[in-house]
Order: C-alpha cells, then sequence, then structure tokens
C-alpha cells in the first residue's frame, strides 16, 4: 500500500512527510522527522511524556496518528526555545531544578505552557490537575508546580 | 506504531476521512473485512498496538471521523443542546452555556483521563466502546440523552442506555455509526451531579459512578428524576426505581435513605482488584445520596 503523503506545519515550518496508517505521530516526529525532543514513555496515553499541542489543543502524540496531522499546526519541544533563548519555563525548571532524569521534561514544558496560554494565574491545584496526565518518577512534582508558578509569575510581569 | 511485543505481523490499514456522514456509512457498510470509526482514537489505538499475547484487534479500514461537520459541532436545539459524537472533550467543557445547563455531565466527562485524552477523546468513544465504567454515560443517561444513529437503513434514534450490551460490545449494527447526541431542554428548577469513587482524584477508572438528574416543581417537590448507575453492572444502568424514591419527595432524609438502598439493590457488580462485591455495593448507595443532594443544590440555585 502507498504511503500517506502528509504536509503539516510544525513550530511554524511547512513540514511534509511520508507514512503508513499504524506510525502514530510520535513515531512520525521521531523516526521519520528526526525530532526525538517528544519522548516515549508508555505509548498508551498515560504518562504524557509525548505531549504536543495539535491546533492549540493539548494531546498525547503516542495516541494520535501522523496521517491525521494533515493541515494540522502542531508544536513540539523543539520549538519552544527561541534560538539560543530558552522559553521562561524551560529557565524556571533549570533554576527550581525540575528535573533529574529528564525523560519526562519535554511533556511538563510543552504541557505546562497549554496550561499557561490559557490560564496565566493557576492556583497550585489547578497546576497539579493540569499536569496529572503528566507523570514524573524522579522529583516528586513538587519543584515542578514551584517552576510552573515561578514561570507563571514572571510572565505575568508580576 | 510501536509494540511492546515488535515482529508480530500487522496487516495494512488502509486509512479514510470522509466529509460527510452518508460517506462513512458507505464506506464501513461496503467494507469487506474489519472496519473502525477513528474518533479521539486514545482507545482505538491503544487496540491496534500489535501484541504476541491477549487479544490481537485487526483493523483493516479506519474511517476518521473528525472532519465531518456535524460530529464535531456542539449546536443549541430545541432549547437542548446537540453534542457532535466525535468532538473532542475539552472543546465540550470549555463551552460556558454548556457548562451551565449542564454541570454534572461537565463534570463526568471533565473525569475522562488527562486533560491530553480530553483533547482528543470523543463522548462519543466514550458511549460506544461500552466501558462500564466510562464516566461520561452514567451522566449522559440521567440527562436523558438521545443518540442519533445513521446506518445504511436511515436514521434511528436510540437513548443512551440502550446502546452498550456487554463490555466492549455495543448494539450498533454494521455500517451505523453514533453522529450526535441530543440532550434536552432543561426545565425550570432541574440540576444534575455526576460523583464517582476512585482511589486517586485524577487518571483513574470508576469503582462506582452514579449521576443523579431532578427537577423541582414550584414547591421545592421533586416532580422528575433520572439515575444513572456506572461500573457496578455489565453495562451503565437506567435506575427507575431509583429515581421513584425522589419523585413526590422533597429530597429529604427519609427519601435519600431510600434512595441509597434501591440503588444498592440495582448493582450487580463484579470482584475486581479495585472493589469487592460488598464494598462496589455498599458505596453506590453513598455516593447516590451525596450526587442527590448536589443535584438538589443545583436545583434550587435556579438555571
Amino acid at each position: 500500500m502507498a504511503k500517506h503523503h502528509v504536509m503539516t506545519t510544525i513550530n511554524g515550518n511547512a513540514t511534509e512527510f511520508l507514512c503508513e496508517t499504524r506510525q502514530t505521530m510520535l513515531d512520525v516526529l521521531r523516526d521519520e522527522l528526526h525530532m526525538t525532543g517528544t519522548k516515549e514513555g508508555c505509548g498508551s496515553g498515560d504518562c504524557g511524556a509525548c505531549s504536543v499541542t495539535v491546533d492549540g489543543r493539548l494531546v498525547c502524540a503516542c495516541l494520535m496518528l501522523g496521517v491525521e496531522a494533515g493541515g494540522k499546526t502542531i508544536r513540539t519541544i523543539e520549538g519552544m526555545a527561541e534560538g539560543g533563548h530558552l522559553h521562561v519555563l524551560q529557565r524556571k525548571f533549570l533554576e527550581h531544578a525540575a528535573l533529574q532524569c529528564g525523560i519526562c521534561t519535554p511533556g511538563f514544558l510543552v504541557a505546562a505552557r497549554s496550561l499557561l496560554e490559557g490560564n496565566p494565574d493557576p492556583t497550585d491545584e489547578e497546576v497539579r490537575y493540569w499536569l496529572a496526565g503528566n507523570l514524573c518518577r524522579c522529583t516528586g512534582y513538587q519543584k515542578i508546580i514551584e517552576a510552573v508558578q515561578d514561570a507563571a509569575r514572571e510572565m505575568r510581569g508580576a | 506504531m510501536r509494540g511492546h511485543d515488535k515482529g508480530v505481523k500487522m496487516s495494512e490499514v488502509r486509512y479514510e476521512a470522509p466529509a460527510t456522514a452518508s460517506a462513512a456509512v458507505a464506506l464501513l457498510a461496503g467494507a469487506s473485512g474489519p472496519a473502525r470509526v477513528l474518533a479521539g482514537g486514545s482507545d482505538l489505538l491503544i487496540q491496534m498496538r500489535p501484541r504476541l499475547h491477549g487479544p490481537q484487534h485487526d483493523v483493516q479500514l479506519l474511517v476518521d471521523l473528525k472532519g465531518i461537520a456535524e460530529l464535531t459541532a456542539l449546536t443549541e436545539e430545541k432549547g437542548g443542546y446537540r453534542i457532535g459524537a466525535a468532538m473532542a472533550c475539552m472543546a465540550l467543557v470549555e463551552n460556558a452555556a454548556f457548562i451551565k445547563m449542564w454541570p454534572g455531565v461537565t463534570d463526568a466527562v471533565k473525569l475522562i483521563g488527562s486533560i491530553q485524552i480530553k483533547g482528543r477523546a470523543s463522548v462519543g468513544g466514550n458511549v460506544c466502546n461500552a466501558s462500564p465504567a466510562a464516566d461520561s454515560v452514567p451522566a449522559l443517561i440521567a440527562a436523558g440523552a438521545v443518540a442519533s444513529v445513521l446506518g445504511p437503513a436511515g436514521r434511528r434514534d436510540i437513548a443512551v442506555e440502550d446502546i452498550a450490551a456487554a463490555p466492549g460490545k455495543n448494539i450498533l449494527a454494521k455500517g451505523e455509526i453514533v453522529t450526535s447526541f441530543l440532550l434536552p431542554k432543561r426545565a425550570p428548577r432541574s440540576g444534575d451531579a455526576y460523583l464517582r469513587f476512585t482511589p486517586r482524584t485524577e487518571m483513574d477508572i470508576a469503582v462506582v459512578g452514579v449521576a443523579v438528574n431532578l427537577t423541582l416543581d414550584d414547591k421545592g417537590v421533586c416532580s422528575a428524576a433520572r439515575i444513572g448507575l456506572g461500573a457496578v453492572a455489565e453495562r451503565v444502568l437506567l435506575v427507575p426505581s431509583a429515581a421513584a424514591t425522589l419523585i413526590g419527595t422533597k429530597v429529604d432524609e427519609a427519601a435519600l435513605t431510600k434512595l441509597a438502598a434501591a440503588i444498592s439493590a440495582a448493582c450487580r457488580p463484579i470482584d475486581d482488584k479495585r472493589g469487592t462485591i460488598a464494598f462496589r455495593t455498599k458505596v453506590a448507595g453513598v455516593l447516590a445520596r451525596r450526587a442527590a443532594l448536589i443535584a438538589l443544590a443545583r436545583a434550587q440555585g435556579g438555571h
């Protein structure tokens, strides 16, 4: 069977790729486009390591087919820093030591950005509920919550 | 698709994304091999993962419904709401007017998986996958939601409580798809609520789920009620005997005691690692009481 020819936009760049129906968006990002910042944890939508946004909505790339990306606008961790300048969230994760092994970090950053774009001043509880779909087995979460809140404060100019 | 058991031989899958519901029906009805509809995909893609052990879901045709306008829209109709069966749960629970009219349905949909899952998962998928523990289903049943089903023989309406047959099995015929759910217009002084028991507050599967939807008359007496009960039978149940304990009362302590007993009597759960028969039966009654009080407060709040 012929592969699908998919035209999409990733991190602002018009992108095209070939994929088979069974390939997930995560497979396409990592294996076809060699954008390995998006991680595979569970492959079943439980851990959030493969979080990306599709037309502004936070999703797990492992639960979306590559062929579904046609005509969509996708944002991944690779588009977060601008040139050499880290995004505020990235900088705050470093300052607060909100990561250890780092596998979950791209997913947390993409998910946290998605939260703050819709809710610039969340409560700790709102941050925890929003990030409930992102698992971290190293930090115990507290530093992640602190980093997100510190970033939110800076982004609000507070 | 990555799999823990690589090397499993997989059949090729044809992917179609029709622009109309009738085109989707034609594709499904004409399929010679196993065909599945793709809405959010949050259950389907996991079922399609290759594995050496356990049931293998062979799929040769995927019909993506998300390009069909009527399946992804939320529209006001006859004073109520029509929910597109394939619309993302997040899109539904971000709609302020819908939340105000159906706070219990909203609470239930919000409990489906993580933000990421809700960014893809659909109400139609939650209903049609026919899990007894599906969170949106008790609330939809209590709300009196009716599914609009399109198939090769035309369109028919099916009450949500009649769609599931058994765990993972629904009553839809070959080629039939649910296109939308109609939630009826609200009478004055109506309120709904959904509560579930889970060990965790997020990212968990209901051990028991109960939804109560009730209407009060101008004297504060319950004039109508519907109750949906999840995770304690082979499918989510509508429990008229429990609703009858509230109707004609002011939802007072005596009525709530009868409600809890009627709900527990309707339970026919399994024992599993998430809950025993005795636990589920008891907790169902407790949750019904609490959900009824929330629904009552919302009805008295008047919207």
